[in-house]
Formats: structure tokens, C-alpha cells, sequence
């Protein structure tokens, strides 16, 4: 992590003189169940200097680090207000993350990043944001939530589209109350419900009709599978909003994150650099090609 | 009278004595050597301890899937053209340590990597190697983060190129617009003149007109004595025309029954007509030939995708990460928690195929294929990149209903 670069995050600042493969100790401070199979854990730099200079934007992500297991990216879901500690919500699949599964708080993993185009939440200012986030996706948008809670009054309205199978695989479930408080509607969408559900049966995007909102002043920020994305793209159209409103957060393979590996690639993107947030008209064309 | 100085821009005459007396001076200064040399039935890229070493009087045939060595005795040292082997092998090994962890109570910490290695000096790269080169530096060390391992061993490279007087029927580079001149990137150039075995009429064995390229290659050139002698205007017009000549020979090549395809490739508005190709039925057809087996890639000078693998000892404390060339051929190389985004191998050739042609220009500002003609060669069905962007070239029109993609 090349600190001067993480000031200005989304930028591309030299790093001429970084050594991409540096990864820093970062202690877990606390780790919270959220739906089953997916824990966040709260990180802090061990290196008193490198979590000074630690900052990030909504929408990046990090390479966690387990030596002799491996690294897996891992977006960043906590306030960037508050970078001394940084929230990653992770769903044990694979060697890293089910190894990541194992370990308790005070353990250390290692840690480089931030990397990535952020979520546009500043330009946004003034517009109505419609957050749709579907499962794990969600994590990604966590950061962006935070900021329009904290500044709700610069945005013309703030609706949080949250789809999952069942009530149970809803994320971040306990901070809905803290968001409405905030100003900011919250409306989850399950494929199944239960006896206690009330809330929407059905796909996320059939909550795009319902929206009280100028679509012609709003934007989308889209995280979920990949079929989800072109979905949500297609139901905002529908109600007005044009696909150049439309903001997306790809996930593919990733060894290096900084470019050089090629794993990422999404017909002429890195994902790890060009994304993993993407205008949705300028990967439109790819998206629609199956196993692009 | 004024004494010529050797300095950039200079040309001057090698004997086969000057050339030894090269690779002399070059271990010497403390460069590692390597070189063309014949081994396993092909010209691989070895250590060089002497000029006899090199392939003088082999020739290689090549074509899709196919690869031969002959012995001419009427052939120079540098007539023979590429083999598997490219400066990638060198500046981007296939597996190297990126990064060091040890654990001490508990606790982790990276070691500073020591990076030891002598400087490489190599001889006998061609054109489309240098536009290799030059590609690949683009890629570790044109963007925002440069990769150290890469950026250590490009800075003290030492590169003698050789012009191309010949070429096989897999060479495309004229048609790239990257060959078979040596134009940049070398510190010196050779350009043969006669044989290295047989005494021509009125000649003896090869001697090389030698242009100077840098500082670095005046002064080696330098350091190999007096006596060198000044190539005169006209032995400079002389030796600047035979890969003139050669890209003439390139561009006018037909067909012929009986004798390989020469290849070449029309890059005119490459990168959309792949991308608005992606689905076409080509992919498929491709695919039932292609055995993902990841020869392209490897033997590609410029493919540079890598993973990474943990290292780790006994104890478990000591942990080395091994990056190693990736390929996107595998099922690997796309994967995201269990499955791989590329299932089939239509999407993995595509992949391919659209990232060396298409998308690299959008990532680089240049094309991946620099025309060497390795993946046609070393592809053991002789899948041939030129005759896929041919076929889809040729019906890529709107009227030729495409199906059936990956």
C-alpha cells in the first residue's frame, strides 16, 4: 500500500517507487455473524504509521492476506469517516475465506489496498440515489450508505433496494433502523418469505415502479450477480432512468489488483483498476455476452 | 582528418573474432550472456559461452503445428528465425519469488526481497522481440503500479539484435508494422553479411555491420579494442536495405502449392471487428480444434498474465509467494467462488484471441501481437491467429447470420 496513493483515491497517482506486493499486519478487533456463512471482521493496522495514512473511498476493496493460504479482495464496507478501522463482510468459499472463517478476534491477517474505482458519491449530490444491492452485494455499497446518512440533506432522496432468498439472508439488517432514522428508505425484497415477513416477495427490480422519484435527477448504484446488473439496468430504464445513470460493481478472479495479472479482465477492463465500479454504458456491450 | 567515434548512431564492422571478443567483454563487465543456441531439436535462448555456441548453419522450417531445424552450410549464424523462447522467458521468468513472509510469536512480517541477479545481456533479438519488449514494458511498468522484479531486470538489460534476413511462413511481423528491422529498444544491431559457414565467392564467413543503439552499446563496442573498422556510407546503405529488402520479400509472398501458407494479418479496424464479433459462430469452430493445452500463451512474448502460489515450509513460518505464468486457457484463470466465467473453451480462445488483438489497444494504446508466428508453431493443431481473424473478418458482415457463440 503506496500511502501518498490513497489519499486521492480513484486517481492514479505514481507509484513508481511502491513495491505492489507489500501487504501490512492488521489485527481483528471484532468479528460479527451477519447472515449464515458470512461474517464481517473488523480490521486495524498493527503499524501505527500505515493506519495514519490509511485512507479509502466507497466502493473499494482490499486484498486480505493469509500467508501460506492465500489473498482473496475483499470490498470495504465500513465508514471511510473512520478508516483506523475497516469493516469487510466475507462469505466463506473458497481456501481463503473459509480459512478467514477459522480465525477469531485478535488473530492478524495481512492486508494491502485500497484499490479500485469508488462508487461517484460525490457527484451524485443533489440526485435521487437508488442503492440496489442484491445478497453479499450489498458490502460494496455499505461506505456509500454511510456518507449519504451522514450528509442525507445533500441528496434529493436516498432509497436502499436490498434483495435476498429469505428474510434470514438480508444484510446489515440491524442498521435499517439507524438508516431510516437517517432519512434513508430501506426496502428489502425476498424470494421467499416467512411467517414473519412483511416486506416485498418477489425480485428486487419489481421495486423500481414504486419509486417516488424524478427519474430524470436519479442514479443507480448496482451491485450483485452479473445477470442482476443487466435486470436492474433494464427495470431503471423502465421508470426513466436513463442507463447512463446507471452505476454497476463487477467481481472477477484477481491475483495482483494492481493491473499486472490478467486475471480481472472483463472484455477490455481490468476490473481491478478500470472497476470494479463501472458506468453501466460503458460495459453494456460486454455484460450481454455470456462468459465474457 | 577526422576519427570516427563510436556513438550512437555508428555503425561498424563485427568479424566472427568480434563477435566472440563481444560476448568476451560482456561476461566480463559482469552481464549474464545468453543466446541462440540449438537444443531438443529447436533454437532456445541459453547461457552463451562462446560465439561457436550459437546456431551457425541451422535453419528452421515452420508452420502451423510444426517446427524443423535443418543444416545449411550456406546459412549465416542468424538465419535461422525465433523459437520458443523470447525475452519474456528472461525479464518475466515463469516463476519467480514476489514476496517473502516470516512468522516470529505469533506475528507476521514481510521480508525485504534481495534482489541479486547479475544484469542480462542478449543476443540475437529480432524485431518482433523488441516490440515484445516494448509491449511488455507497457504493461509492468507503464500504469500507476510498476512490478520491481520486471522494472529491475529491464534497466540493466543489454540487448544485441540481429536483423532478420530471412523469414518463415508463420513471420507476420511486416504486416504488424513491427519488423523485421531492428528500429529501437537495442543497444547494438547486427546485420549479417555472407555465411557463417562457407566462404562466398570472393568472401569469408559472416561479419556483422554493427549500429550502435545507446551509450551502453558504444561503450561495450569500445571496450573490445582497437581495430574495430567504420562501416562507410555506402556498406551502411548496404546493410540497412537487407531487412528492407526482407519486408519487401514479406509483402510481396503468395501462396505456393505444396509449400506453407505465408502468413499475415489485416489489422484495419481490428479492435471492433472483434468486439462486435464476440458471439460470432467462429468461437465454436475454433473451439473443436483447440485443446486449451496453453501453448500460445506461453510461448507468446507477450501474454503476461500470472497467479500466485503460497510457498510455505514445514513449520509453516516461513511463507514465499510464487507468482507463476497464468493462461487463459485454463478454467482457472476466470474463476470466482467455484465457478469458472469462461466454461467453455470457445469464451477461453475468445478471450484469447480478443485480448491480444482487441483489447490491449484499449489497455495499452497497442496491439499485444507483434507477428512473431510463435503460437501458429508451437499450437500443436495449427490453429493459426491470422486465418481466425481472416474467417471472421470474411463474414463478419451483418448478412452472414451469426450463431451458436460460447
Amino acid at each position: 500500500m503506496n500511502t501518498a496513493a490513497v489519499t486521492t483515491p480513484g486517481a492514479a497517482p505514481s507509484q513508481a517507487a511502491a513495491d505492489p506486493w507489500r501487504s501490512h499486519p492488521a489485527r481483528i478487533l471484532r468479528i460479527t455473524p451477519e447472515v449464515p456463512g458470512v461474517r464481517t471482521y473488523d480490521l486495524e493496522f498493527r503499524d501505527a504509521g500505515v493506519r495514519d495514512a490509511y485512507r479509502f473511498a466507497a466502493g473499494q476493496f482490499n486484498m486480505l492476506y493469509l500467508p501460506g493460504i492465500g489473498e482473496a479482495a475483499i470490498s470495504i464496507s465500513s465508514d471511510a469517516a473512520q478508516p483506523q478501522v475497516l469493516a469487510h463482510t466475507v462469505r466463506a468459499v473458497g481456501n481463503v475465506t473459509d480459512a478467514l472463517a477459522r480465525l477469531r478476534v485478535g488473530d492478524e491477517v495481512l492486508l494491502r489496498g485500497p484499490y479500485g474505482r469508488p462508487w461517484p458519491v460525490e457527484t451524485l449530490r443533489g440526485r435521487h440515489v437508488v442503492v440496489v444491492g442484491g445478497g453479499l452485494g450489498l458490502a460494496s455499497q455499505r461506505t456509500a450508505i454511510c456518507e449519504f446518512a451522514r450528509h442525507r440533506d445533500h441528496y434529493a432522496s436516498v432509497t436502499i433496494l436490498h434483495g435476498a432468498k429469505t428474510p434470514e439472508g438480508l444484510f446489515y439488517t440491524a442498521e435499517y433502523a439507524a438508516w431510516r432514522a437517517a432519512g434513508i428508505e430501506v426496502r428489502p425484497a425476498v424470494d421467499q418469505g416467512d411467517a414473519g415477513w412483511s416486506g416485498h416477495v418477489g425480485l428486487v427490480t419489481d421495486l423500481f415502479a414504486d419509486l417516488a422519484i424524478d427519474p430524470t435527477n436519479a442514479a443507480v448504484l448496482c451491485c450483485g450477480p452479473d445477470p442482476m446488473m443487466t435486470a436492474v439496468a433494464r427495470a431503471a430504464a423502465r421508470v426513466g432512468i436513463p442507463s447512463g445513470d446507471v452505476y454497476v460493481s463487477l467481481e472477477r478472479n484477481m491475483a495482483c489488483a494492481v493491473r499486472h495479472c490478467g486475471l480481472c479482465q472483463f472484455g477490455p477492463h481490468f476490473v481491478c483498476q478500470d472497476g470494479p465500479v463501472f458506468a453501466y454504458d460503458s460495459i453494456v456491450e460486454f455484460l450481454a455476452v455470456p462468459h465474457l | 582528418m577526422t576519427i570516427p567515434q563510436i556513438s550512437p548512431g555508428s555503425w561498424w564492422w563485427l568479424d566472427a573474432a568480434g563477435l566472440e571478443r563481444l560476448i568476451t567483454v560482456l561476461a566480463a563487465a559482469g552481464y549474464r550472456v545468453v543466446g541462440p543456441q540449438v537444443a531438443d531439436g529447436a533454437v532456445v535462448i541459453r547461457d552463451l559461452a562462446s560465439a561457436r555456441d550459437l546456431p551457425t548453419g541451422w535453419l528452421d522450417e515452420q508452420d502451423g503445428g510444426t517446427y524443423r531445424l535443418r543444416f545449411d552450410p550456406a546459412a549465416g549464424t542468424f538465419d535461422h528465425v525465433v523459437g520458443p523462447h523470447s525475452l519474456k522467458n528472461f525479464l518475466f521468468p515463469a516463476r519467480e519469488t514476489i514476496a517473502k513472509f516470516t512468522r516470529a510469536d505469533g506475528m507476521w512480517s514481510q521480508e525485504e526481497l534481495v534482489r541479486a541477479e547479475p544484469p542480462l545481456a542478449v543476443i540475437g533479438v529480432r524485431a518482433c522481440d523488441l516490440e515484445a519488449l516494448r509491449i511488455q514494458d507497457r504493461v509492468f511498468m507503464g500504469g500507476e503500479h510498476v512490478d520491481p522484479a520486471y522494472a529491475a531486470r529491464r534497466e540493466k538489460l543489454f540487448i544485441v539484435a540481429a536483423n532478420c534476413r530471412r523469414a518463415v511462413a508463420t513471420c507476420f511481423c511486416h504486416s504488424m508494422g513491427c519488423g523485421p528491422a531492428a528500429t529501437h529498444s537495442f543497444d547494438l544491431a547486427l546485420t549479417e553479411h555472407g555465411s557463417g559457414m562457407r566462404a562466398e565467392s570472393g568472401g569469408g564467413p559472416s561479419r556483422f555491420a554493427c549500429e550502435v543503439g545507446s551509450d551502453r552499446g558504444a561503450e561495450i563496442l569500445a571496450a573490445l579494442g582497437d581495430g574495430l573498422d567504420v562501416c562507410t556510407p555506402a556498406e551502411v546503405a548496404v546493410a540497412q536495405a537487407v531487412p528492407q529488402e526482407l519486408a519487401a520479400r514479406m509483402h510481396a509472398r503468395e501462396a505456393e502449392p505444396g509449400k506453407p501458407r505465408p502468413r499475415s494479418l489485416d489489422t484495419e479496424g481490428i479492435r471492433d471487428l472483434l468486439f462486435d464479433n464476440l458471439e460470432h459462430a467462429r468461437w465454436d469452430d475454433v473451439a473443436s480444434r483447440c485443446l486449451s493445452c496453453t501453448n500460445c500463451t506461453l510461448v507468446c512474448p507477450t501474454c503476461f498474465c500470472a497467479s500466485v502460489t503460497e510457498v510455505a515450509d514445514l513449520s509453516g513460518d516461513h511463507v514465499e509467494r510464487e507468482r507463476h505464468w497464468a493462461s487463459c486457457f485454463t478454467l482457472d484463470h476466470a474463476k470466482i467462488h467455484g465457478h469458472s466465467v469462461r466454461s467453455s473453451t470457445a469464451s477461453r480462445y475468445r478471450q484469447w484471441l480478443t485480448h491480444k488483438l482487441a483489447g490491449w489497444i484499449d489497455q495499452f494504446g497497442t496491439s499485444g501481437c507483434t507477428g512473431c508466428g510463435r503460437c501458429i508453431t508451437w499450437c500443436p493443431v495449427g490453429i493459426d491467429i491470422t486465418e481466425e481473424v481472416a474467417a471472421i473478418r470474411g463474414t463478419s458482415d451483418a448478412t452472414t447470420a451469426p450463431g451458436g457463440g460460447p
